[in-house]
């Protein structure tokens, strides 16, 4: 008899559900460039400033989730570690 | 500083091996009007255009340096499983005896990456003018990649980067009018 209650498969970088997460921090990650951008030509935009304050909130709790489950996005102390250290695991981004 | 993340930009998807397309990519990773010139072109004006449009200059020429990314992206995955016949018959014989599958800042035609392909003038609207006929001409560039392939998942990462260029041009047009507004505005007493 198969196990009725299979563990549920730990999420893995570069796996379906890495891609869709990382997806999802890439469109928020977008908008932000784009209103860096536009705010650099229209810096008293308060709009846009109140959106882009919005959405750099909602990435660091995207990226914050997303790093506990994949490990570090950044280097030099962006970003925490668990033991080993994580930097060099793979895939790095052009092996995804 | 800059601080690496490790992530594309936007998401580089490539269904078969294909290095006739590579060949052709690296024209936008070591060509005249291509990713690397754009980042050192505008990283390098940052140091003596006028304050009001530094925060741009640095950004835009940030975001190059994660376009580049995806471009080597797109080249490696292409490559990464080509043997050196399959190599030699989509043109890159030379390339091999080289380079091996290894990335190298070249145009499409096989000339090194130059500094002479960027300039710094010291006048804010030449530099500025050049940043815009820059990504005009990597925009349409971008088109021409595009009508060269008929992969779905490379063509979609494309459109992303044409997108950017005329992003981008735009900015540095608004970035013209900034500083044509603060000249005429200082002329006043």
């Amino acid at each position: 008899m198969p196990e009725q209650n299979e563990p549920e498969k730990r999420p893995e970088r570069g796996d379906e559900r890495y891609r869709q997460e990382l997806e999802e921090l890439q469109k928020v990650d977008f908008a932000l460039v784009e209103l860096s951008l536009y705010l650099d030509t229209h810096p008293n935009d308060i709009q846009a400033i109140q959106q882009f304050n919005q959405l750099a909130h909602k990435r660091a709790q995207l990226a914050h989730a997303f790093e506990l489950r994949y490990g570090p996005l950044m280097q030099f102390g962006h970003s925490f570690t668990r033991y080993p250290w994580q930097w060099k695991d793979t895939p790095w981004p052009w092996q995804v | 500083m800059w601080i690496y993340e490790k992530k594309l930009q936007y998401p580089v998807k490539v269904s078969k091996c294909d290095p006739r397309m590579a060949r052709y990519l690296i024209e936008q990773y070591g060509g005249a009007d291509g990713e690397l010139s754009a980042a050192l072109r505008y990283l390098n004006q940052r140091y003596s255009i006028p304050d009001k449009v530094i925060g741009l200059l640095t950004d835009i020429g940030t975001e190059e340096f994660a376009h580049l990314e995806m471009i080597a992206t797109m080249v490696y995955k292409l490559t990464k499983d080509a043997t050196p016949e399959m190599l030699e018959a989509a043109g890159l014989g030379p390339h091999f005896v080289n380079h091996d599958n290894a990335l190298f800042y070249e145009s499409a035609g096989g000339v090194p990456w130059t500094a002479t392909y960027i300039q710094a003038k010291g006048d804010p609207i030449a530099d500025l003018y050049e940043d815009i006929a820059a990504e005009e001409k990597a925009r349409a560039t971008y088109q021409w990649l595009i009508d060269m392939t008929d992969d779905v998942d490379i063509q979609d990462s494309l459109k992303f980067l044409r997108e950017r260029e005329i992003v981008h041009s735009m900015r540095f047009k608004e970035a013209v009018e900034i500083l044509k507004a603060d000249r005429e505005q200082k002329k006043v007493f």
